[in-house]
């Protein structure tokens, strides 16, 4: 039996690397777009790991949930990708620097 | 009685009101007759009021209270008795000789209407100020008629030396005014109270009241309080060191210098310190300063009137000289004989000045004596009513002058107080120069050779009747007012209560003793011939007559041998350059200062300036971490996360 506490490693790698990713990456929007689905998986994952684990099937309904929201969300954000690259010709992260007080 | 009253000023404000605001509406015509209107009225308002008092109709009350602050009421009342009903008579007559006089002085003037309005808003405010029967109405009056005063020197406001008169005007007078407010605090801190009656009977008991200053000198609070009520008088009634606007203030129309800077206004000093006779009788030491004041003032200034040219600036320093009179007569507790020569004073002063106000006119506005002469033929009656003037101001008997300032001289002599001596002296040699000012002002103007150009000449004539109507309606007070009310009002029960003399120092008792008892115009007038004071006069004018007459080459000589006086008197004792240098400039100096340090350096330099900077300056920090990069706002959030839950975690 594979203990609770390897799923919860391996989701806080998974989480650490989507950061590490939306962090360390300058030049492409897309990656930052792959980093989010990652740190959803991440979070789908301990959901996963603590429904089996206490029995509880709630955890596995809000996976779906969670995975139906996750799909929304990277079409909305590959629709705005669009629409910036459109208007700027390019998806460089050093470039939209707009928030800038 | 309390409706007459209170309707003797308010029917100047009326008009005042009326001729100002709707002045192009009634015209000239109109300003004139609605203001002659309500002075007349006050005028004979005043008389019926003086009646009245003369026959014990004395008057002390509030018609409205204004506020209670503390306890202390603050009212408008009137105190009418003797000395205010004797005021009231004077200033509304000579104010309704000038208001008639005006319609000829001020004919092409096109502030007619202007003109008018003040002069009669002046008598409102003087007439507040002398009915008063409490020190704050007194201080609204004082303020007022200044106000006024204020504005009738730049009545002409295009002339650069207009402004610059009423500006020193108004300036001085905030000096004295601010001694007079301080000692106003000093009787409502001592006596609780602003009201006269109150305060003067509670002041004997308040006598021996002392107060410690920072040095340790011990002060009677009575002294402080008449030498900062005097600092007041010293302001409005141009005493030395404060007197030097009053000869700008001649900057003025005609008409207001005889008005108000020589009949009414500037006696308000003299009035009120008679009023405050209670008090001032209580400190010694205040009359003293009194004494002195007016002895420099007295003797000085007339020394300056001997070398002006101006018409006016001759009769504006011996307005001065004669100021130092009065409160030479105030310093010697003569408060009668002070108020006596108050009102001779104001109506041959204003007869004069209003003689040389119809000589202007005839000169075509030409005000420098050395371009007249030989006026005489030309305008009789200007030439009597000045001859009048003239002879009042020097001191011949029957003359009112010569009955007042006889009673001014021996008050003095008999007053033993510190100063008292050199008063005496001063006023004595006072006498002489005053001859033979004014009769040097009279041979050059009216006498001699013709010294104007041809053009002035051809169109020399004499004034029109509405000039000449108040000047014989002025000559006549300044021939009998003497002889008609010495008697009384020097030695008789004229003053009543009114006026508070303490028997120790009752010169004018003193005189009455010396005369044996035959106190009368009779006797005083041939006493006169044995009397010092009279053959001074006389040796004024016949030294005048000498100078202008006989040889018009010695004043030359004279000035060129005496060069240094010569010129110290023309420079007026260099008093004006001095003020001029220290107070005037110092105070640009310390203005400037207090704009470049205090205002350009702390307030907006540093207060609203540079807290603006400092925020600037902080958010320019603060800003850098504000990137725009949407990927830093997660990490501070993740970073912000953390902490929190490892907080939640180990505390």
């Amino acid at each position: 039996m594979i203990p609770l506490s390897n799923y919860l490693i391996l989701g806080a790698i998974l989480f650490a690397i989507s950061v590490v990713g939306i962090f360390l990456n300058r030049k492409n929007l897309v990656v930052i777009l792959m980093s989010i689905e990652l740190l959803l998986l991440a979070a789908n994952m301990n959901f996963v790991a603590f429904s089996h684990y206490l029995g509880d099937a709630a955890g596995q309904v809000f996976v779906f949930f969670i995975l139906t929201v996750a799909a929304a969300e990277s079409a909305i954000g590959l629709a705005i990708l669009i629409i910036v690259f459109r208007n700027r010709m390019s998806i460089n992260v050093e470039d939209l620097d707009e928030l800038k007080g | 009685m309390e409706a007459i009253y209170l309707s003797i000023p308010l029917v100047c404000l009326f008009a005042a009101i009326v001729a100002g605001l709707f002045g192009t509406h009634i015209g000239r015509r109109g300003a004139h007759t609605i203001t002659i209107l309500g002075v007349g009225i006050a005028c004979l308002l005043s008389i019926y009021v003086f009646v009245d008092v003369r026959n014990g109709g004395i008057f002390n009350g509030a018609v409205y209270t204004w506020l209670v602050s503390d306890g202390v009421p603050f009212e408008i009342g009137f105190l009418i008795d003797q000395l205010s009903a004797t005021m009231m008579v004077v200033v509304t007559f000579v104010s309704l000789m000038v208001h008639i006089y005006t319609i000829g002085y001020m004919h092409e003037d096109p502030g007619y209407q202007r003109f008018f309005s003040y002069i009669s808003l002046f008598t409102f405010a003087m007439l507040m100020l002398v009915m008063s029967n409490n020190f704050l109405q007194l201080f609204f009056g004082w303020e007022a008629v200044g106000l006024v005063s204020y504005l009738l020197i730049g009545f002409w406001y295009e002339r650069e030396t207009a402004i610059f008169a009423n500006m020193k005007a108004f300036l001085v007078n905030r000096v004295g005014d601010f001694g007079f407010l301080l000692g106003i605090a000093a009787v409502l801190f001592v006596f609780g109270t602003l009201d006269y009656a109150a305060v003067f009977s509670t002041a004997p008991g308040a006598a021996d009241m002392t107060v410690m200053d920072p040095f340790g000198n011990e002060w009677h609070w009575m002294t402080i309080i008449c030498l900062l009520l005097f600092v007041g008088a010293m302001g409005k009634s141009a005493q030395v060191p404060l007197h030097v606007w009053l000869p700008d203030s001649m900057e003025g129309p005609t008409p207001i210098s005889a008005l108000i800077h020589a009949a009414t206004m500037v006696t308000a000093g003299i009035f009120m310190v008679a009023r405050m006779s209670p008090l001032f009788e209580l400190s010694e030491t205040a009359l003293s300063v009194v004494l002195v004041i007016g002895a420099i003032t007295a003797f000085f200034m007339a020394l300056i009137g001997l070398v002006q040219n101006d018409i006016k600036r001759v009769v504006a320093y011996s307005t001065l000289s004669q100021l130092g009179y009065m409160t030479v007569a105030l310093g010697a507790s003569a408060y009668s004989v002070a108020i006596f020569h108050l009102g001779t004073h104001a109506f041959f002063k204003a007869l004069l000045f209003l003689g040389a106000g119809s000589v202007i006119i005839a000169m075509h506005h030409e005000q420098d004596m050395r371009k007249m002469g030989g006026l005489r033929k030309y305008m009789p009656i200007t030439y009597l009513t000045a001859l009048i003037g003239s002879l009042a101001l020097a001191g011949i008997p029957p003359f009112a002058g010569f009955f007042s300032k006889d009673a001014i001289i021996e008050a003095v002599h008999h007053s033993n107080l510190p100063g008292a001596g050199l008063a005496y002296y001063a006023v004595l040699s006072g006498v002489v120069i005053t001859a033979f000012y004014s009769f040097r002002l009279l041979f050059l103007v009216f006498h001699g050779k013709e010294r104007m150009d041809e053009h002035t000449r051809a169109h020399l004539h004499e004034s029109p009747r509405v000039v000449t109507v108040p000047l014989v309606l002025l000559a006549i007070p300044s021939i009998i007012a003497g002889w008609l009310f010495v008697e009384p009002m020097l030695f008789g029960e004229y003053f009543g209560s009114s006026i508070f003399v303490n028997p120790e120092h009752d010169t004018v008792s003193a005189i009455a003793e010396s005369m044996d008892g035959h106190v009368s115009a009779w006797a005083m007038m041939s006493h006169a011939p044995h009397s010092l004071p009279f053959w001074l006069a006389v040796s004024g004018i016949a030294l005048a007559y000498l100078f202008y007459m006989v040889a018009p080459g010695l004043p030359g000589l004279f000035a060129s041998t005496f060069g240094f006086i010569y010129n110290m008197l023309v420079k007026k004792y260099g008093i004006d350059e001095l003020y001029q240098a220290v107070f005037a400039k110092g105070s640009l100096l310390l203005g400037r200062a207090f704009w470049k340090i205090g205002d350009i350096a702390i307030i907006d330099g540093l207060f609203v300036n540079g807290s603006a900077r400092l925020v600037g300056w902080c958010s320019s920090i603060a800003r850098t971490v504000q990137t725009g990069f949407v990927y830093h706002y997660a990490f501070a959030m993740i970073v912000g996360l953390l902490s929190l839950m490892s907080w939640y975690l180990w505390s």
